[in-house]
């Protein structure tokens, strides 16, 4: 298998991948950008993706495939990088990477546990099961009652903001990456592909980051 | 002026190594860094000292054997510059300058600052090459390429094989040689009939010489000698998937 097992294969994986969760970051923060609007908005989103049933699992499916082909692909191919330099030059000097790209494993490792806890918080409900109240008799709950209650307490905000930070590390760096790898880049695009890409962190970062803030600062409240 | 070198010893690839220190008096502007470093050896040899081996061939940016880490850039950080290139005038009297070896596990050490990169020669033979019959030498206009292609070839084409690219990359990935080598035949007509299994053969070969993956640090343009543009890197990622789903 070529595609699996070779080293220009692997990182096309890793790419195509990546792409598909960078597009599912960018399509969630368009809808928990209603919260913005108010609490019926958010609610009415919250139904619209509830109504969509089946729907919903086939695209559960496909976004923990992606999750999990790049997070193993991840690792794999770290690993292996790890251990094509096994003693490093005493002196080091780089000229053109950057943080974020020397930290893809750490960021993406972040993001898992982030991911982890996130899901715990506000889609099966295990760490804070006080946040919720319901909305209606068809077993909904209350998205914007969820959301406001979920930021109440310091360390849901504090493990969002740090979440996100990885997320704007682990972004900057791979969006342009993924158009290198899938061979989309030339000489005139990549500068601008590297720009590009930082904007899409910093907005993802300053989207996501606003929600919880937001709600501490008492702009978005009951 | 005076300088004071920190050199990479290692006796053979499974020595420890150390980094050793020499005091340089009357150093000239003039000279190039090998020369400098042959006027090192000339005071060790003098004492009965082992002098240090180091690896170079044409002095003249061309061969690609000059492969030094100095101050933690591979050929020094002048761009465009080879480490025979690399002329005294860049430091200043006083300076500490630090010279180490390539390192990655593809390129062991032979001794000192000499490292084997025979490695790069390997990917070379698995596809650097075509393999249709030429005759006897062809005419000069024979086989018209435009200019743009022919400009593009030959800038694959630089590259000397030096290896500062593996050696400058947090992976030691050797993506920007065989790219190079890749891309350089690509785009010719004589390049099409080994098109396909030269790309999956040189980066097959690639990881089985120990190089790591590329993830487009881009550490390697900054670092080449020749310039070497990582749009290449982006033609081999093209032709690898053309080559997958031929
Ligand atoms: C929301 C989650 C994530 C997004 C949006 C994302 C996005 C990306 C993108 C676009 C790339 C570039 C692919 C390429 O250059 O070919 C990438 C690379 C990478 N990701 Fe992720 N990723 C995510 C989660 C993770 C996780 C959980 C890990 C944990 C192992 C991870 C580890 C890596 C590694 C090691 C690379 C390769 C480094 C590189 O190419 O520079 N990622 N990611
Ligand atoms: S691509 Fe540049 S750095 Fe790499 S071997 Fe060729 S000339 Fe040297
Ligand atoms: S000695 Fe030939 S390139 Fe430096």
């Amino acid at each position: 298998m070529q595609l699996t097992q070779s080293s220009v294969g692997r990182k096309i994986i890793m790419a195509v991948t990546g792409f598909v969760l960078v597009a599912f970051v960018c399509v969630h923060l368009l809808g928990n950008s209603s919260v913005f609007i108010g609490a019926n908005a958010i609610n009415a989103y919250a139904q619209k993706l509830h109504s969509l049933g089946p729907f919903v699992w086939v695209f559960r499916l496909v976004m923990l495939a992606a999750f999990a082909i790049h997070i193993i692909f991840g690792i794999q191919l770290t690993l292996e990088n790890r251990a094509a330099t096994p003693d490093r030059n005493v002196q080091i000097k780089r000229l053109k990477t950057g943080f974020g790209a020397e930290t893809m494993i750490v960021s993406g490792l972040v993001m898992l546990a982030f991911v982890i806890y996130h899901l715990l918080h506000f889609t099966v409900r295990v760490t804070n099961p006080e946040i919720y109240v319901p909305l209606g008799d068809h077993g909904m709950v209350d998205v914007y009652v969820m959301i406001v209650n979920g930021f109440h307490s310091a360390l849901p905000v504090i493990v969002y903001l740090v979440g996100m930070s990885f997320l704007f590390l682990h972004v900057s760096h791979g969006f342009q990456s993924l158009f290198q790898t899938i061979g989309l880049s030339n000489d005139k695009s990549l500068p601008v592909m590297e720009t590009i890409s930082k904007l899409v962190g910093v907005v993802l970062l300053v989207g996501y980051i606003s929600i919880p803030l937001l709600v501490v600062f008492g702009l978005i409240k009951i | 002026m005076k300088l004071k070198l920190h050199v990479w010893r290692q006796n053979g690839p499974k020595d420890q190594g150390i980094m050793e220190t020499y005091e340089v008096p009357n150093v000239s502007p003039d000279q190039s860094f090998l020369e400098m470093l042959d006027d090192v050896n000339l005071a060790l040899a003098k004492d009965g000292r082992d002098v240090i081996a180091f690896d170079h061939d044409c002095r003249e940016g061309i061969c690609g054997m000059c492969s030094q880490v100095i101050n933690g850039v591979p050929h020094g950080g002048q761009e465009r510059t080879t480490v025979c290139q690399l002329h005294m005038r860049e430091f200043k009297d006083g300076d500490e300058i630090f010279v180490e070896p390539w390192k990655a596990r593809a390129f062991p050490v032979i001794k000192d600052l000499v490292v084997d990169r025979g490695a790069l020669e390997k990917i070379m033979q698995a596809g650097g090459y075509t393999s249709c019959h030429t005759g006897g030498v062809a005419d000069g206009n024979a086989l018209p390429i435009g200019k743009e292609i022919a400009d593009y070839s030959m800038d694959a084409a630089e590259c000397i094989g030096c290896g500062a690219c593996v050696a400058s990359c947090p992976n030691s990935s050797a993506m920007l040689y065989t790219s190079a080598k890749v891309a350089q035949l690509a785009v010719l007509p004589q390049g099409q009939v080994e098109a396909h299994r030269r790309v999956m053969a040189m980066t097959e070969t690639a990881k089985e010489q120990g190089f790591g993956n590329c993830t487009n640090h881009y550490e390697c343009q900054a670092a080449c000698p020749k310039g070497i543009n990582v749009k290449f890197i982006a033609k081999l990622n093209r032709e690898y998937m053309k080559a997958l789903f031929k």
